[in-house]
């Protein structure tokens, strides 16, 4: 059984025993300070980078505003083209659809492009029960997946693991998944690369039904856009006979056009390159291959309602706010106890969710408003403006309030962590033993993992602070 | 293959537009400011596309263009490929280039994947190259071939020519027909997920030759 989010105890917890974890810190600051650098470096370079932004955070609120008109100019363009488009107003319906149209090949497995909206709907978790076997290829699910592992960042899943602990992750885990790790196996990240693609290759070239989510997709021409760099999104794009693609709907953008806004934000806000290695764009059915385009609700609409919060749906998932966020770096994406982590996560995980569990309603004060996301973000989402809005929507008893806000401040100074924890551990009977409100909906499509029965510590020494 | 039979969701359709709709009642229409470039006239497109192609760890040839087809036969020679995939459409002075001493395997019928799996190499054209970014676009078009042939093979050599390039990206999305098939390259197949750092050489062809004719 796959791990899943489902039930974890809430930020300030979870980040308090997360900052303890020392090698865990040292992955994420030498990942994101690299990163940084590299960021505006490339940023930097470009003459028009305030116009860009400018542009694309309009182009994207232009979408939402007249998103119902998209959607059908896209369905029509996609169906054109020779695509099948269904609709999912939620998590279940998704995985219905997916499942029913996977089942319908007659296969038993399927590779997998990263998607965050396929792990947001718990989608391999479903396919699983019944029967259906979906393989990670991006090499950091890859590293999540075998390990058994919950995804910690959006660009890469596996940044809190370092190279040794890759390493080991191979030589244990790939045999029971195909083909093992080669024997000699060393740390080096060369080594590392060649050895997932030996264990992925005969996959990718016999594998039938690929499933992924896209970056972009193009209303008045019905084309998606993938960006990738390792190639295992060609290779699940293009060889397969049936490519189903899950994606959120507010992905869209109005024109062709408009990618020449995006296709410069996002690959230097995300990896910090002028261009990611590969970008696929494909219209309808090509190349022979059968096209299904399932496009995902799932609380966006509840999103879209908010005035104040609906600019979380410009989100084009680069993951900025994350590499720059001075809590992030020391909390760690698992915190979050979401598949959207850091600054973003923080904000639009509440809105998709609700504001019904405990976990939900700490996320926005999981921030010292800062305003380094603010800065980042190539689409100027104003994420502490939406922190404050979402802050006076959460109901809270003050002293649980007092409690958090003392576990966020005190990432800054290390040295009153001990204090923090003592606190902490006076609001213990606040973690959840069932799961409420909406999330009592979200759970009918998943299994769930153990509910913290015993205490939150109980529950992180059981867990190895989440990693078990 | 025939189409699944999956019951309609007709009606999920109709309440997330009906959702859509709720929501963005009374909302502001937007102006969209397009401020930015949208082209970078007196760039020197070849020895840029060559510096940022370089920089991803491809390797660059500039030459002049009746020198193509040497060029091309010595980057084959220099690689050891002895069987290669070649697409229709591509000029005929580089193909026979490729073919001397060699094997040239066509996709015609479509070659399966193991098939391709087993040649050495793919020699293909392009269709437009962003210097800025070092980028260079395939759209099936002629010398192309399909997206598969330029991703299973573990070398690409391809030849751009000076007329294809433009500065920045907006110039390339102007010359695109989004009703092809398309891949933007942008040096070999690399990852970035092991400790943030690029490491070149994944799943796409590890090794990506260019051949810019000036
Ligand atoms: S909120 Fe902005 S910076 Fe953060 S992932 Fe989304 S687009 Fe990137």
């Amino acid at each position: 059984m796959s791990r899943t989010f489902v039930g974890m105890p809430a930020f300030p917890r979870n980040a308090t025993r997360a900052v303890q974890n020392s090698q865990l810190r040292y992955n994420l600051r030498k990942a994101t300070h690299t990163i940084r650098g590299k960021r505006a470096a490339v940023v930097g370079e470009l003459p028009d980078w305030a116009e860009l932004r400018a542009a694309g955070k309009a182009i994207k609120d232009h979408t939402l505003r007249n998103l119902d008109t998209y959607l059908l100019q896209l369905e029509e363009a996609v169906t054109r083209a020779g695509g099948h488009v269904h609709w999912a107003a939620d998590a279940a319906e998704a995985n219905r659809i997916v499942t029913d149209l996977v089942r319908a090949t007659g296969e038993t497995s399927v590779v997998k492009v990263k998607s965050m909206a396929t792990q947001e709907i718990g989608l391999n978790e479903h396919l699983a029960a019944r029967g259906i076997t979906a393989y990670e290829t991006d090499l950091a699910e890859l590293i999540v997946q075998l390990g058994d592992d919950l995804p910690s960042h959006i660009l890469v899943p596996a940044i809190h693991r370092n190279r040794a602990e890759i390493r080991e992750i191979f030589l244990s885990k790939m045999a029971e998944w195909g083909r093992p790790a080669p024997e000699r196996l060393t740390d080096e990240p060369r080594a590392l690369a060649e050895a997932a693609r030996l264990h992925l290759r005969e996959r990718f070239l016999s594998t039938k039904v690929a499933i992924s989510g896209a970056n972009f997709m193009i209303a008045e021409t019905g084309t998606l856009v993938v960006l990738e760099s390792e190639g295992n999104g060609r290779m699940c794009l293009t060889l397969p006979e049936t490519l189903i693609s899950v994606v959120g709907i507010e992905k869209l953008l109005p024109t062709w056009r408009d990618l020449e806004v995006f296709l410069q934000l996002l690959p230097r806000s995300s990896t910090g390159e002028r261009m990611n290695p590969y970008t696929s764009m494909w219209t309808g059915a090509v190349d022979g291959q059968e096209f299904h385009l399932v496009l995902l609700d799932n609380g966006r609409t509840r999103v879209l309602a908010d005035e104040v919060g609906r600019q979380a749906l410009r989100c084009i998932r680069c993951s900025a706010c994350l590499n720059v966020c001075p809590v992030y770096e020391r909390a760690g994406g698992h915190a979050y106890g979401s598949v959207y982590p850091g600054p973003i996560g923080a904000i639009l995980t509440p809105q998709l969710r609700g504001l019904g569990s405990e976990l939900d309603r700490s996320l926005p004060y999981a921030s010292s408003l800062c305003g380094a996301c603010f800065d980042a973000c190539p689409v100027a989402i104003d994420i502490p403006e939406v922190l404050v809005h979402l802050r006076a929507k959460a109901r809270h008893a003050r002293a649980e309030r007092a409690g958090m806000r003392a576990a966020g401040w005190v990432f800054d100074r290390p040295e009153r962590l001990a204090r923090a924890q003592r606190l902490g551990s006076r609001f213990r009977r606040l973690v959840p033993r069932r799961l409420p409100g909406p999330l009592a909906a979200w759970t009918d499509t998943r299994d769930l993992p153990d509910i913290p029965a015993t205490s939150f510590r109980d529950w992180w020494d059981k867990t190895d602070g989440g990693r078990r | 293959m025939t189409s699944p039979m999956i019951p309609p969701t007709r009606s999920s359709r109709d309440l997330i537009l009906a959702r859509v709709r709720a929501a963005v009642r009374g909302a502001p229409e937007v102006e969209i400011p397009r401020g930015y470039r949208t082209a970078a006239p007196g760039t020197d497109l070849v020895s840029l596309l060559a510096e940022r192609l370089d920089d991803y760890r491809a390797q660059v040839h500039v030459v002049p263009e009746a020198e193509v087809p040497g060029a091309v036969a010595a980057a084959l020679d220099r690689r050891g490929a002895a069987r290669l995939v070649v697409p229709g459409g591509l000029p005929e002075e580089w193909r026979r280039a490729a073919a001397a001493g060699r094997e040239i395997v066509r996709d015609d019928p479509p070659l399966r994947a193991d098939e391709l799996d087993r040649v050495d190499g793919v020699l293909t054209a392009c269709a437009v190259a962003v210097a800025e970014t070092g980028t260079i676009v395939l759209d099936s078009g002629p010398g192309q071939g399909r997206r598969a042939l330029t991703l299973v093979p573990d070398y690409h050599l391809c030849v751009v020519r000076a007329a294809q390039i433009v500065a920045i990206v907006p110039e390339a999305v102007a010359r695109l027909d989004p009703a092809a098939p398309q891949t933007w390259i942008a040096g070999p197949s690399a990852t970035s997920d092991i400790e943030l750092n690029r490491v070149e050489g994944v799943h796409g062809p590890r090794t990506l030759e260019v051949i810019i004719a000036s």
